[in-house]
C-alpha cells in the first residue's frame, strides 16, 4: 500500500444560513487508499464531499492536493482544481439530453477541448472499463439504475481525476443493482484509484476500506482501520460499531 | 371571383406584401427568441436586481396590448426625441413582445431542469457559462419548444398589425387594394390563405425540429 499523502484537509468549517454544518474537520487521504465516510444522515457527509470539490466553498480551513495548497479565490484555479476531483452523486446527475457516450465525452470536448474523435475514443474506453460499452447509444432514461451510476463513474474517470469522491453511490439503487456498482468501485480500488466514499454498505467498507471515518453533527468522531473500529474486542464499543449494528438491525 | 383580377393585380401586390411580412417576421423571431433566452436566464439565474428587472420587463410586455406597444414605439417615442421608421418600430415591438412570452416558456423549462446536473457539470470543471450553454440550454430549449413554437406562430399572425403603424406588409397591401377596388371578399380570402400557408409551413418546420431534437425518455421525469 502506498503511503504518500494525496489529499489533506485541515480545520475545514462550513456554516449554512447560520447553522454550523461542518466544524473543524481534519482528514488525510493517502494515494491509492479507499477511505469510507459513514455516519447518520444529516451528519455532514455530503457537505464535506462538496466542500472538498469546491462545489461549496468552505468558510475556513485548508485543502492540500498532492502537496499543493488549493486556493479558491480565483475562478480559473477553482475550475482547474475541480477537474482533478471526480465526483459521483447519489442521484447520478447524468445529462438527460445526451446519450451515454456523449455524457462521457462532453467534458473532454468542452472543458479539455479535445477533438470530437479523440473524445469519443476516450469515452468508449471509459464505458468499456465500467462495462456499459454496449449501451453507448442509449440515453439516461433508457438505462437501469446500476448502468446510470456506472455511466456517471465513467464520466468522472474520463477527466483523469487524482481522486474520486463518491456520495452514497448505491443509496438510490434497487438492492439487486447495488452489486454491479460496488464491483466497479472495487475494481477501481484494486487498480490503485484513490477514493473517498460516503456509504452505508458496511460489508463493503469492512473488506475494502483502508480506513473508516465516522462523522456525526459535522465532526469526525472516530477514525481508524476497519478492524479497529468494527471489532468487539475493545473495552468499550466504538461509536462506529454501535452505529453499524443499528443499521444492520434495520436492514436485517 | 375574377381570375384575371386575382392573378394580374392581387397576387403581385400580395407577393410584395409577403416579402415585407417575412422581413418583419424573420428578424423579429430571431431577436425575440434571443431576448427571451437572455431574459429567461436572467429571471432564473441572475442576481436579484437583474432578475427583478427582467421580470418587470416580461410583466409589462405581457400585460399590455401589442397594438398599444406599437403605438408607443411609433407615435409615443418621438415625444422624447426618438424617431423610428415604421419598419424598425414594428420589428422592435414584435421582438420585445415575443421576447417577453418566450422568456416565460424558457424560465419554466429552466426551472424544470434538476439542479444536480449543474453540480455535476461544475464538478467536471465546466464554468458557469459553459454549463448553461452546453448542459442547461439544450435541455431548456427542448422543453420550451412547444411554447416557443406557438409563440412563433402567433408572431406570424400578429405581424399583420404592422400596417396600422404604416409599415405596409401583406395585410396592408390587401387593405389598400381592397379599398381601391371594393373587392374586400376576394382580397381578404386570399390574404387569409397566405397566412394559413405561412403558419402551416412554420408548423411543419417546428414539428420536424421537434422530431430531430427528440431524446428518448426526455421530459417525462
Ligand atoms: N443548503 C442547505 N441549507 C441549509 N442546511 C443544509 C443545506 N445543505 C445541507 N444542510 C444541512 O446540513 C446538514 C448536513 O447535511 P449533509 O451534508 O447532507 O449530511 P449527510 O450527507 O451526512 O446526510 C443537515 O442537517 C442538512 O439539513
Ligand atoms: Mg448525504
Amino acid at each position: 500500500m502506498a503511503e504518500e499523502e494525496l489529499l489533506r484537509v485541515e480545520g475545514l468549517s462550513k456554516t449554512i444560513s447560520g447553522t454550523s454544518i461542518l466544524s473543524d474537520v481534519d482528514m488525510v487521504v493517502r494515494k491509492g487508499d479507499l477511505k469510507v465516510l459513514i455516519g447518520p444522515s444529516g451528519g455532514g457527509k455530503s457537505t464535506l464531499l462538496q466542500c472538498i470539490n469546491l462545489l461549496l466553498f468552505p468558510d475556513s480551513g485548508r485543502i492540500v492536493l498532492d502537496g499543493r495548497e488549493v486556493t479558491f479565490r480565483r475562478k480559473r484555479e477553482v475550475l482547474a482544481y475541480r477537474q482533478q476531483i471526480g465526483m459521483i452523486f447519489q442521484e447520478f446527475n447524468l445529462f438527460d439530453h445526451l446519450n451515454a457516450l456523449q455524457n462521457v465525452s462532453i467534458a473532454l470536448r468542452k472543458v479539455r477541448r479535445m477533438s470530437s474523435r479523440q473524445a469519443a475514443e476516450r469515452a468508449e474506453r471509459e464505458l468499456e472499463r465500467v462495462g456499459i460499452w454496449e449501451q453507448k447509444g442509449l440515453y439516461p432514461a433508457e438505462l437501469s439504475g446500476g448502468q446510470k451510476q456506472r455511466l456517471s463513474i465513467a464520466r468522472a474517470l474520463a477527466m483523469d481525476p487524482a481522486i474520486l469522491l463518491l456520495d452514497e453511490p448505491t443509496s438510490a439503487l434497487d438492492p439487486e443493482l447495488i452489486g454491479e456498482v460496488l464491483a466497479v468501485i472495487r475494481d477501481l480500488s484494486q487498480r490503485g484509484m484513490t477514493m473517498l466514499m460516503a456509504t452505508h454498505q458496511m460489508g463493503f467498507a469492512r473488506t475494502l476500506a483502508q480506513e473508516i471515518m465516522f462523522m456525526e453533527q459535522g465532526r469526525i468522531v472516530e477514525q481508524g482501520a476497519p478492524q479497529e473500529l468494527l471489532s468487539h474486542s475493545g473495552a468499550e464499543q466504538s461509536r462506529t460499531l454501535s452505529f453499524c449494528s443499528k443499521i444492520n438491525e434495520l436492514y436485517a | 371571383m375574377d381570375p384575371s383580377f386575382i392573378w394580374s393585380e392581387l397576387v403581385p401586390a400580395l407577393n410584395k406584401g409577403l416579402i415585407v411580412s417575412l422581413l418583419l417576421i424573420v428578424p423579429s423571431a430571431c431577436i425575440g427568441l434571443l431576448l427571451g433566452i437572455l431574459v429567461g436566464f436572467s429571471r432564473t439565474f441572475g442576481p436579484p436586481w437583474l432578475s427583478r428587472a427582467a421580470s418587470a420587463y416580461a410583466t409589462i410586455f405581457r400585460g399590455t396590448p401589442l397594438l398599444v406597444q406599437l403605438f408607443m414605439l411609433y407615435f409615443g417615442l418621438p415625444g422624447i426625441g426618438i424617431y423610428l421608421t415604421p419598419y424598425v418600430a414594428a420589428v422592435a415591438g414584435f421582438s420585445l413582445c415575443s421576447g417577453a412570452y418566450h422568456s416565460e416558456y424558457i424560465r419554466g423549462a429552466l426551472l424544470s431542469i434538476k439542479s444536480g446536473q449543474i453540480r455535476a457539470a461544475e464538478s467536471l470543471g465546466f464554468s458557469r457559462v459553459k454549463t448553461m450553454v452546453h448542459i442547461i440550454l439544450p435541455q431548456a430549449m427542448r422543453r420550451a419548444l412547444p411554447g416557443v413554437g406557438n409563440e412563433l406562430i402567433y408572431l406570424i399572425k400578429y405581424s399583420s398589425l404592422a400596417y396600422i403603424i404604416t409599415c405596409i406588409e401583406l395585410t396592408g397591401e390587401g387593405k389598400i387594394l381592397a379599398a381601391q377596388t371594393f373587392r374586400y371578399t376576394e382580397v381578404f380570402l386570399i390574404v387569409g390563405c397566405y397566412y394559413l400557408l405561412l403558419v402551416s409551413l412554420a408548423s411543419v418546420g417546428l414539428r420536424k425540429l421537434e422530431d430531430m431534437l427528440r431524446v428518448p425518455g426526455f421530459g417525462k421525469g
